[in-house]
Order: structure tokens, then C-alpha cells, then sequence
């Protein structure tokens, strides 16, 4: 714990820490741009200049230097503010200075500090370096002459994303930064440089010059596109979503959100339900709201309860999964569902939910994926594991298919059976390990998956660590779980050829096995769902309604509503709430807070956004062996929901990063 | 003063005799290198620090106090190695190819006695790409030493296994820098990293690494033979030894030759050079440590000692000791704008007031050549020197700095008739025939 002073005030900061960390510690702001928090330190800006004494007379990169005890720092005297004042003028002098019409312009670092550090005038007469725009896929613009050239793109592709595809080209003054090859970046998580870039270089490209970021109205909200529920915030300006970006979380996504989660929010503009839909003479008709409620109450006049089912999607609210649970229990219905993969887990929250924690993962040693893909199905945790394999060493070893993972892993194959019986040199690392973790892909948690991972846990639970993890990839999943949406399974809801089925926005799920069914679709978009429902109840989707979802993990958390839904598409409990009316049944709530207060009086744990560790209970699930191959994701990692199908941007990263078509004005310039 | 012919230490300087095996035997290499090893290795670290021995490749830290921070064991395991720079870039610099060339065991056994001083596993040699023959001298002078196992598994019979590795470079400048060449072998781009770490604790492929200029490698097997007391009492305490003078530009006889340390200039150029070419009083300027250390004017350099204090004096530097006469016929501003060039072309552009500064630098300096230029960007100019100066990551930002500040510290007068007369406001006669 070295003890330094930093003007004149005297600080204590842990061992290791940088003198930028005890400046800040000492409450003194220092200026950077190539330094940041989690990325390794590159020292190149050198707006951070400090004077450090004892040690050379020159000021000093204090992002990189180690705080030692005893060390005396001047941040505030004339010769650091000059030198400080030289760096800002070099930054400057080959710096187009196009602010009015750069999409950075008013949340630029650069811009920021120059008023703190610039002339106010240029003493530079020569011609300005100008540098050919990189093309870097369907997400990121760029605008290479705005670039200061502090690297941070490339250490986050290299580092985080661990995808080696940004890099720095030539020297000197002619040091450009690009993609290899100028292809599109293939990284999940490649459209965070645009927030990293300190300066307009690196700019979103579906948002191109539609805002001003001072325009946007911003709330905070939660990803759904997967099951980690990043931390974000969208931006709106009247009806409509601008742009999504994310929000500091360190138990969660750091700072970071993959490009489905910033990029769908075209998604909620386009295949949008924004009127009751009633099916008649094998049509969908337009109706009013009156209409499709005396619809769906004819539909359900004489249907015994035991002949409907009701089945959760993968992006409803716990506030929606109540009030149309509430809404069913009301009419007598108990077959409720939301394992729409086929996944088997049930019981104790413990054995559903993602028990190591996403930030816990990174202390893992030893981790086994079970049929699961996680740079697709979770990119987020994925650099977790990755940090686990670059900082700590862990050994990671698969079972089952899936894509590069960017990290070492050793394959034993796709093949369940051997599960069931672990090859040695994994079965010594388990033994062994202090923290090991097995990941089970949600869609691929048969009975016998989960009996196999089960006889495991002895070595997995243990005093302060749970190591059995359910990777699941849909944002509802734990939600409904925990609010009872469990049920018999949509094979035997199937089989028992049902009369009515009510669904909540499901479009992941054949439903050509209830062709017989009367179908009640809830949802937002006109999506496979909708295609085969008879009577449609347009729903908002999750930006378009306060919310709550608990991810992976099991962590509650809430989202605020950041515009209204359109036209006359109702915020989804509303709708149950009015039905039941329709249909006398009494739902006790008026408001989004009285139906949050029955959800807590049930449920406590999701009375409080936050994480109640789940204890674990030992289960002993009786199913055979498992075999055979295991179930790949069912879509790839652009299109796996109805809003990321509805949108445009999420379809051109399909054609060129998936599909390696390149974008036809790029092939006309060649 | 003049060195004597017997205690020259590269007796081959001129390829006089084959640089093979057989002949650098002969001339004393690989004399019983067991014995010079059998000191052991804090004997041979302390006898080239009581020589003085001062790090030939320009910034003159001392040689033995390097070897001294490596670690004297491996606590985690980590190998340690040796770095020999021969990426001799410097404009100017010429003394690293003579002594690959004509004389390469001298620096593989002291790459040996050196890496086993500091308790190396291997040397990597990294030869300057466009060094295309020395390098194919250097991997055969490997191969020799290799076939007569003087290096490799029990190297010398010593009982101590080390390696050498030839690396090429590419031709960067940047990676004559000791940790951007560290990068450069590690396979990536010629970038200087950050210190601290040190390469004596975190070096090449993260192990702790010593870095060291070929001559001052290749200088340590005499050292070691002829005795410390021998090395020490030639030159200036300080400054000791012999070093090898690169003279080039003006002067009758340009050559590499090896001199005592702190030798007049005066006596170093009659008697090697054959003097200033037009007569001593025909001498502009110097620029006495290769192109990155301030020029120094005639009068105040003509009878000053060639020597890291002599020359700090003068507030220039012994660098690597390349000695660029520059006499009257010599377009002065035009010389240094030239330098600005090669700065601004090898920076590497990592760090910021080095990556915009050279440019800027050089293009003001091109204006100054022909007067193209407000009075008052002469100190623009100056300021944006400081501005680069001691900001940036390795010490090319002070090497692109420091020529622009000698010329307007002693030419200022020079600039500023340019610009007068480009701006037509006074006649300055003679100037513009010598423009032409």
C-alpha cells in the first residue's frame, strides 16, 4: 500500500496502482485518451504527462507508471500544463476539425478536452494529413482522418473480443488504423470500439447523421437479445430508438454489449403489430380491440381448461409472465411452459440458473462446455471465460460443436455419450480443481444431460463456489422459471392435442404439432408466430415498457420504458388485465406498482433488482445415459429473435459477415 | 595521444586478413575463452565495470552496471537473454558493419563471455536488414563457431550451454531501439514499449533480457585479456577505452577507425582524415555522434575531446561517435532539414508528439531551406522541438529534436537571412549564387 502525494494531498492506493489511479484517488482529474480502465496500457497519447518526483526531469505517462511509495506528483503546475498544452496542438494539427458535421460532435474526448488543453487557434500551416476511409463491415463507419491513433480499437479487438482484426498499418505520420483486409470485423462484440474511439474515427453506421447525441432523451434499460441482460441505455428521441448503448455493470457486461443488443433497435420499426389481428375464413383481418377480445372470448366458450396451453417467449417481462399466468390460473388453466429448446431443468433455482455468476466465471480453473456455444449463445460471458483463460490460466475443454471460442480449448468431440464418462485428463483436472465450472447449453439440458452433469457436482459445489452453470441464451428463461412457467413439456403438450393455445410472443417453436389448436398470439412483431395465430393481441416490445428480467444468473433487474409502443399495440400486462375484465375474471391490480407488489408478495426475490444466490440442493434425476450428438443453436447469431429478423442492420450483418457478401457500393468502387 | 597500434582491440578492421575462423584465431579470438569464463561470472561483470566500459551505441550507459541488473538467478524459471543490436541505422553510424564484416568472432565470443556474465540461455543477434552481406558473414561466423563448439552445447568446454541466433531485421530504424527491437523479434511491429518494466526484468518473450551494442560486446574478450587497468587507461577517467570513429563528409580521408577515447578533434582528423577538406578554416560545423545529437559549430569543436563528457559540454553528444564534418560549401539549414526527413520517415507512430511533431518539424524545416516562412516560426519551430522533446515513449522524439535545436541555437542568424531576403526585404549579396 504505498503513500504518496499528489499536490500536496497525500494518498494511500493499493499495490499495483498506477499513478493515473492515485491522481484520481487524490481527486485530481487527469486527461487521456489511450488509457482505459480495462484494456492493457498502451501510454501512447501521452495526455496524462504528470511530474513524478524522485525520477527523470521530464514529465512522465502516469496511466503507466507504478505508483511507489514516497513519490511526490504535480498535476496542476505550468510545465505539466504545458506539456500537456503540446500534446492536445499535436493531436490537433492533423485533425480535420469537421465537429459540425462529426457524429462524435458533442460526446467527443477529444473535443472536451480541448477546451481544457487546446489554443483556441492553430499555429499549424501546413496541409493537413487526410487518410482513406477502412471499411469495417455493416456496424462500424469510419472516418480515418479523425483518428488520434490511441489503439484502443485494436487492444479491445485483441484483447477482449480476441479476434485479431484491427491492427495499425504503416509508421509515423502515416500509421493508419484498419481492419484486416478491410473486411467486416466478425467479432460479436466489435461495434464497442464505436464507444471506445475517443474521437469521431470510429462511428455507428446505421446511425450515420441522425442525431445529435445532445437530441436524445435516455433511459436506462436491459439487453434481451440473450440471457446475460447487459446493462444499457437507449436513446429515443420522440417515438423513436435511436441508438442503444451500454451501461456500466461490473457483476454483468463491464462495459461492454454484443452487437445484436446495440444494433436491433431498427428491429422495433419494421414487422411491427400495431393492431388486433382476428383470423377469418382462413384470413387475418384487421380488428379492433373489442373485436379480438369477443374473439378470444368465443374462442374459449366450452374449451375445457385441460385442452388449453399457454406458452412463455424468449423476451416477455416477469410483469407479463404474472399477469397472464394470473390471467390462466383464473380460467382454470395450469399447463403453462417456457423450456421452448426442450431444455429439462426444473426444481431448486440452483439447478436453472448460472450459479458461478458471470463476473465469479473469470476465478474458474477448470470449465467444461456441455453443448453450448457460448461466443454465440452469450458473447458477453465468453469474454469472461476467455479473461479466466488469459489471467488465470484456466484450461477449458468442450463437449459438443459450436464456433471458434477465441480462447484455447481442448474438443473432446460431439458426442454426449462421453459425458457419461469423462476422459481421464478431464476427470483429473475436475478432481483437482479449485473452482472448476461446467456450462450446459440451455437447449441441449436433456433429462440425461443434466442426471450426467448432476453426478459431477460433488465436485462442483463447494464452500463459496457453485460450478454448475446453465448457459441459457433467451432473456425470459429464469424469469419464468422462477414465476412457475414450468411445466410438462411441448412434446407433451403436443400429444395431448390441445384446443386452444395462448402464446406470449413465441416464434423459436415448430408449432405445425398443434396445427389443431385455436392460437392466441401476444407479441410485437409479425414474426412465425404470428404467421400461424388466429386472433393477434398486438404487444409492446421491451423498450416499449417497463419491465423486469432476470438474467442467467438469476439477477432482477429492471428496465425503463423508452418509447410508447405503436399505434395500438398496449403494454403487455395491460392486455391480460383488460381480458380478464372481458372475460370476469378479477386481476387485484390497477397499475404497474400493484402488480409489482403481488409479484413480490410471491415471489420476494423479485420484489429488489439484485442477485439472491440460489442455495444449492442435491438432486438425483433418474434418465439414462446420454448420447448421440448435441442440438446447435437453432439460428445464427444475428437473427436468433423477431425483432433482430425485423431488422435491417442485423440482415446486412448477416449478408456480409455470415454470408461474405460485401456491400455492393464497396465491390462498385473496386 | 594517438592510439597505438598495440593496443588496438579490431585488428581486422580493414579485412586485411579473412574474417574466418582460422585467421580470428590467429589475430587472438577464442584464445581459451574457458579460462576468461572460469573467472566466473561476477568477476567478469566487475573487471568491465572497473574498465568503464560505456555503451557504444550512443547513449553511453555504463556497460557493466547493465549486466548488473540482471537476475542473478531464476526464481519462476524464466530464461534471460542477451540482445546484440547490430541494427546500425543511424545516418552516419558505420562501425557495427566493419566489425561484422571483417571481424565477427570478436562479437560472438563476447556474445559468449557476455551472456554468461549475465547468466544468459542464447544471444540474439539482430542485424539490420539491409546489412544483406554482413549478414551472411554473420550466420557463417555462427556456423564456424557452432562446428568448432566455441558456442552452443558446452560452449568453449566450459560446461555452460548458450546459443546465438542471427536475426534480420526490416529495415525499420525504430527497431534500434532496445524494446522495440525486443518487439521486432518477438515477431511484432517495431513499436517501443513502455518503461518501466525494464528489459532487465521483462524483456524479450516477457523473460529478463540485457540489450547491448555490438561494439560493446565486441570489445569484452580484450578487456577481459588485456585487463581491465589496460582498457581504463586509455582516454579520460569517465570516458575510457578505444572507440571506433566513423568520420565522414568534408574531410580528405573519411574512415572507420578505432582511436583512444577523448582525442582532440583537431588531432583526430590530421592524423586519421588527412584533414578538413580547403584547410581548418574552411570548417562550418559537426555533428559529432551520428545525425541525432546537436551539430556543434567549427570554433567551439576544433579542439574539443572526442568523449560523452566533452562533447555534453558543448551540449551535443558522443552518440555512436559518427563524426559528420560539414565544411562551408555545406548548405546548413538543407543538411538538418534533411534529418528532419529521416526522423519524420522512421518514426514509428505510436506516440503522439513524436508522430505529429516530425512532420511538422520537417515541414517547417523544408520552408526555412529556401526562407518560405514567417520570422516568427523560427520559434514555432524551437517550441515545438520542446513540445516533442522528453513527451514521448523511447528517446527518437528527442533524436528528431535535438539536430533542429544545435542548428538554431548556432545558426539562427542563417535562417533568418533566408527568410529576410524571401521576403525581399533586404539584399543579401553572395546568397543567392550560392543558392544556386
Amino acid at each position: 500500500m504505498p503513500k504518496l502525494t499528489v499536490d500536496g494531498i497525500e494518498v494511500e492506493v493499493p499495490a499495483g496502482a498506477t499513478v493515473m489511479q492515485a491522481c484520481e484517488a487524490a481527486g485530481k482529474e487527469i486527461p487521456r485518451f489511450c488509457y482505459h480502465e480495462r484494456l492493457s496500457i498502451a501510454g501512447n497519447c501521452r495526455m496524462c504527462l504528470v511530474e513524478v518526483s524522485p525520477g527523470p526531469p521530464k514529465p512522465q505517462a502516469s496511466c503507466a507508471l507504478p505508483a511507489a511509495e514516497g513519490q511526490v506528483i504535480v498535476t496542476e503546475s505550468a510545465k505539466v500544463k504545458k506539456a500537456r498544452e503540446g500534446v492536445m496542438e499535436f493531436l490537433l494539427i492533423n485533425h480535420p476539425l469537421d465537429c459540425p458535421i462529426c457524429d462524435q460532435g458533442g460526446e467527443c474526448d477529444l473535443q472536451d478536452q480541448a477546451m481544457a488543453y487546446g489554443k483556441g487557434y492553430s499555429r499549424f500551416d501546413e496541409n493537413k494529413r487526410a487518410v482513406t476511409e477502412k471499411h469495417m463491415g455493416p456496424l462500424i463507419k469510419t472516418v480515418m482522418t479523425r483518428c488520434i491513433h490511441c489503439t484502443r480499437c485494436v487492444r479491445f479487438s485483441e484483447e477482449v473480443a480476441g479476434v485479431e482484426e484491427i491492427g495499425a498499418l504503416y509508421r509515423g505520420e502515416n500509421m493508419q488504423i484498419t481492419s484486416y483486409l478491410e473486411q467486416a470485423v466478425s467479432s460479436e462484440l466489435s461495434a464497442n470500439v464505436i464507444d471506445l474511439c475517443p474521437v469521431g474515427a470510429l462511428t455507428s453506421k446505421p446511425t450515420a447523421f441522425h442525431y445529435r447525441p445532445w437530441e436524445l432523451t435516455r433511459n436506462d434499460s436491459i439487453d434481451v437479445m440473450d440471457a446475460v441482460g447487459a446493462s444499457t441505455t437507449i436513446h429515443s428521441r420522440t417515438a423513436e430508438v435511436i441508438r442503444i448503448t451500454p451501461r456500466l455493470n461490473d457483476d454483468v457486461n463491464e462495459e461492454w454489449v454484443t452487437d445484436t443488443g446495440r444494433f436491433c433497435a431498427d428491429g422495433l420499426k419494421e414487422r411491427r403489430l400495431d393492431r388486433p389481428w382476428v383470423r377469418s375464413g382462413g384470413e387475418l383481418k384487421p380488428a379492433t380491440w373489442a373485436q379480438a377480445f369477443a374473439a378470444v372470448q368465443a374462442a374459449l366458450k366450452g374449451v375445457d381448461p385441460k385442452d388449453i396451453v399457454a406458452v412463455a417467449g424468449d423476451l416477455c417481462a416477469v410483469e407479463d409472465l404474472v399477469a397472464a399466468k394470473d390471467l390462466l390460473t383464473g380460467l382454470g388453466v395450469t399447463r403453462l411452459e417456457c423450456r421452448t429448446d426442450g431444455a429439462a431443468y426444473e426444481g431448486p433455482p440452483a439447478h436453472w440458473r448460472f450459479n458461478t455468476t458471470i463476473a465469479g466465471l473469470e476465478q474458474a480453473d477448470v470449465i467444461l462446455l456441455v453443448g453450448c456455444d457460448p461466443r454465440l449463445d452469450a458473447p458477453l460471458v465468453n469474454s469472461r471465460i476467455r479473461k479466466a483463460v488469459r489471467r488465470g490460466g484456466a484450461v477449458v475443454f468442450r463437449i459438443g460443436a459450436g464456433s471458434d471460442p477465441s480462447y484455447p480449448l481442448t474438443e473432446l468431440g460431439d458426442d454426449l455419450a462421453l459425458l457419461a464418462k469423462l476422459p481421464g485428463e478431464l476427470m483429473e483436472r475436475l478432481t483437482a480443481a479449485q473452482r472448476p465450472a461446467v456450462l450446459v447449453g440451455s437447449r441441449n439440458a436433456s433429462p440425461q444431460v443434466l442426471a450426467a452433469v448432476h453426478k459431477l457436482t460433488p465436485h462442483l459445489v463447494k464452500d463459496g463456489w457453485n460450478g454448475f452453470n446453465i448457459l441459457h441464451d433467451r432473456a425470459s428463461r429464469v424469469g419464468a422459471m422462477t414465476t412457475g412457467w414450468a411445466g410438462e413439456g411441448l412434446e407433451a403438450f403436443a400429444a395431448s392435442r390441445p384446443k386452444l393455445m395462448v402464446l406470449l410472443g413465441v416464434d423459436e417453436v415448430a408449432l405445425a404439432p398443434f396445427g389443431g389448436a385455436t392460437k392466441i398470439y401476444v407479441g410485437s412483431h409479425g414474426d412465425r408466430g404470428a404467421a400461424v395465430a388466429d386472433i393477434i393481441l398486438p404487444a409492446a416490445a421491451w423498450a416499449e415498457k417497463p419491465g423486469t428480467w432476470v438474467n442467467m444468473e438469476g439477477r432482477v433487474q429492471r428496465a425503463l420504458r423508452a418509447v410508447f409502443p405503436p399505434g395500438d399495440a398496449r403494454e403487455d400486462w395491460t392486455i391480460y388485465r383488460a381480458l380478464a375484465d372481458v372475460l370476469g375474471i378479477r386481476l387485484p391490480y390497477d397499475t404497474l406498482e400493484q402488480l409489482r407488489a403481488r409479484i413480490a408478495a410471491e415471489w420476494p426475490e423479485l420484489g429488489a433488482e439484485g442477485l439472491v444466490p440460489a442455495a444449492w440442493e442435491k438432486a438425483s434425476i433418474k434418465a439414462g445415459k446420454p448420447e448421440g450428438a448435441s442440438v446447435p443453436r437453432p439460428t445464427d447469431f444475428y437473427s436468433s429473435n423477431p425483432i433482430l429478423r425485423a431488422s435491417p442492420t442485423m440482415r446486412a450483418c448477416v449478408a456480409e459477415i455470415l454470408e461474405g457478401r460485401r456491400p455492393a457500393l464497396l465491390e462498385a468502387a473496386e | 595521444m594517438t592510439l597505438a597500434d598495440k593496443d588496438r582491440i579490431f585488428t581486422n578492421l580493414y579485412g586485411f586478413q579473412p574474417w574466418g575462423i582460422a585467421h580470428a584465431m590467429k589475430r587472438g579470438d577464442w584464445a581459451d575463452t574457458k579460462a576468461l569464463m572460469a573467472q566466473g561470472q561476477d568477476a567478469i561483470i566487475q573487471k568491465v565495470k572497473d574498465s568503464g566500459l560505456r555503451g557504444r551505441g550512443g547513449a553511453g550507459f555504463p556497460t557493466g552496471m547493465k549486466w548488473s541488473f540482471m537476475p542473478k538467478e531464476s526464481k519462476d524459471g524464466r530464461p534471460s537473454f542477451l540482445v546484440v543490436n547490430a541494427d546500425e541505422s543511424e545516418p552516419g553510424s558505420c562501425k557495427d558493419r566493419e566489425i561484422i564484416r571483417h571481424d565477427p568472432h570478436k562479437l560472438i565470443e563476447g556474445a559468449l563471455i557476455a551472456g554468461y556474465a549475465m547468466r544468459a540461455r542464447a544471444a540474439y543477434i539482430y542485424i539490420r536488414g539491409e546489412y544483406i552481406r554482413e549478414a551472411e558473414v554473420l550466420f557463417a561466423a555462427v556456423e564456424e563457431a557452432y562446428a568448432k563448439g566455441f558456442i552452443g552445447k558446452n560452449a568453449c568446454g566450459s560446461g555452460y550451454d548458450f546459443d546465438v541466433f542471427v536475426h534480420r531485421g526490416g529495415g525499420a530504424y525504430i527497431c534500434g531501439e532496445e524494446t522495440a527491437m525486443i518487439e521486432s523479434l518477438e515477431g511484432k511491429k517495431g513499436q517501443p514499449r513502455l518503461k518501466p518494466p525494464f528489459p532487465a526484468g521483462v524483456g524479450l518473450y516477457g523473460c529478463p533480457t540485457t540489450v547491448n551494442n555490438v561494439e560493446s560486446i565486441a570489445v569484452v574478450p580484450t578487456i577481459l585479456r588485456r585487463g581491465a587497468d589496460w582498457f581504463a587507461g586509455i582516454g579520460r577517467p569517465n570516458n575510457t577505452g578505444t572507440k571506433l570513429f566513423q568520420i565522414a563528409g568534408h574531410v580528405n580521408a573519411p574512415c572507420v577507425v578505432e582511436e583512444a577515447m577523448s582525442i582532440p578533434f583537431r588531432e583526430l582528423i590530421d592524423t586519421q582524415c588527412g584533414g578538413i577538406r580547403g584547410g581548418w578554416d574552411n570548417l562550418l560545423a559537426v555533428i559529432p555522434g551520428g545525425s541525432s545529437v546537436p551539430l556543434v559549430p567549427a570554433e567551439q569543436i576544433i579542439d574539443a575531446p572526442m568523449d560523452f563528457v566533452g562533447l555534453k559540454e558543448l551540449k551535443s553528444g558522443l552518440g555512436t561517435a559518427a563524426v559528420i564534418v560539414m565544411d562551408k560549401s555545406t548548405d546548413i539549414v538543407r543538411a538538418i532539414a534533411r534529418i528532419s526527413y529521416f526522423y519524420k520517415h522512421e518514426s514509428c507512430g505510436q506516440c503522439t508528439p513524436c508522430r505529429e511533431g516530425t512532420g511538422w518539424m520537417w515541414r517547417v524545416m523544408e520552408r526555412l531551406v529556401t526562407g518560405d516562412a514567417e520570422p516568427h516560426e523560427v520559434d514555432l519551430l524551437l517550441e515545438v522541438t520542446t513540445q516533442v522533446e522528453g513527451h514521448t515513449i523511447c528517446a527518437l522524439g528527442d533524436a528528431a529534436a535535438w539536430p533542429i535545436q544545435g542548428l538554431i541555437r548556432h545558426f539562427r542568424p542563417e535562417i533568418e537571412k533566408r527568410i529576410a531576403k524571401r521576403r525581399g526585404f533586404v539584399a543579401v549579396p553572395g546568397l543567392a549564387e550560392a543558392a544556386e
